[in-house]
């Protein structure tokens, strides 16, 4: 990525749960390995504490992660997904932020552990987007 | 000419008929949603208004841009970036001309109808906004009241349609046989802008009566 420091990717997980967010990102970190995590932020239902999706949670999560190397974010479903396409739209979050196309779950374990062991934004997000191809049957 | 009075009252028109229909947009909203439609959007026109008297915005794209962004930031579901995207492409196409004819809100309305498109994935006939937004829009060169009717028709029609976006979507076939909440929140937007058309066209008329007196 051009003009993106060398510090850790950040990441972000937006789910219309607040608790979903929590816990899939102590999952992360905890697959993450024996070294120090990647930062990595929740951003889980609106901000009153409710089933849905906060814009302004998601721009503190992503501001909180940023070191400078790029900010991705994953998302569960509906306005999740739409809430942070419209803010990368208007250029509101923090230069090198990107939607990562990959599922929630196994897709922030990826991205968490390829953070933490230094990968780059477009590393992050391949073996994020990889986690599509993982077949269970 | 429309100057930026006439994009507030739109708004607040807008925001009268979220809170006259909320109770109906949820109750569309439950059979096929998580029925929080109407008390989403409530909650997301109410804050533009508050946003729009606090800050003064000069000039029709800026009324617009920023109800965008405050229903982006405050509806907490999907009609959120959806309908603020709308809003902001719109007012972005408006730029900060103090006046705007109704040719360049015609085509600002096109390209923000274009943006919800691209925002979403959705096409008309998937039982979305879009489908009172494209036929609204498309009417909009006849009159604001034609692009209203249009819109109104497009949500009457959305009834037997299947949905193929969101969560409406996971029910499959039992979709079918409910109005799709979002076409008709759409609806009361065109049918807002009809109304505040009405009444500054009628103002229009007096004022010209006047001058010509």
């Amino acid at each position: 990525m051009s003009g993106l420091g060398t510090g850790e990717v950040g990441v972000v997980l937006v789910s219309h749960s607040a608790q979903v967010a929590e816990s899939v990102a102590a999952l992360a970190r905890g697959l993450a390995g024996s070294g120090p995590a990647a930062p990595v932020a929740a951003a889980g239902g609106t901000a009153d504490g409710g089933m849905g999706t906060s814009a302004e949670l998601i721009l503190s999560a992503a501001r909180a992660v940023d070191r400078g190397a790029g900010v991705a974010l994953l998302a569960d479903l509906g306005s999740a997904v739409l809430t942070v396409k419209a803010l990368l739209a208007d250029d509101e979050l923090p230069a090198g932020s990107r939607l990562l196309d990959a599922p929630f779950v196994e897709g922030a374990v990826a991205a968490v552990v390829a953070a933490s062991a230094g990968a780059a934004l477009d590393a992050v997000e391949a073996v994020a987007v990889e986690a599509y191809e993982y077949r269970k049957v | 000419m429309r100057d930026t009075q006439f994009f507030l009252r739109w708004m607040a028109a807008a925001a009268a008929a979220v809170e006259r229909e909320a109770d109906r947009l949820t109750e569309l909203d439950s059979p096929i949603g998580d029925a929080d439609h109407g008390s989403n959007m409530l909650r997301g026109f109410t804050a533009v208004g508050g946003a729009l008297d606090a800050e003064a915005p000069a000039a029709p794209g800026a009324v617009l841009q920023l109800a965008g962004r405050t229903l982006i930031s405050t509806v907490g579901g999907a009609s959120g970036p959806l309908y603020g995207t709308l809003l902001r492409r719109t007012g972005k196409e408006l730029g900060e001309a103090a006046e705007v004819s109704d040719e360049e809100l015609r085509k600002a309305l096109y390209a923000g109808v274009g943006a919800v498109a691209q925002l979403g994935g959705a096409a008309p006939g998937d039982k979305t906004m879009l489908d009172a937004l494209v036929p609204g829009v498309a009417r909009l060169a006849t009159s604001y009241r034609a692009a209203a009717d249009a819109a109104e028709n497009g949500a009457l029609a959305t009834v037997p349609m299947l949905a193929r976006k969101g969560r409406a979507s996971y029910l499959g076939e039992r979709s079918i046989g409910h109005q799709d909440p979002g076409a008709t929140s759409s609806a009361l937007l065109f049918g807002a802008l009809a109304d505040v058309a009405d009444v500054a066209d009628v103002a229009d008329g007096a004022a010209e009566a006047g001058e010509a007196a």
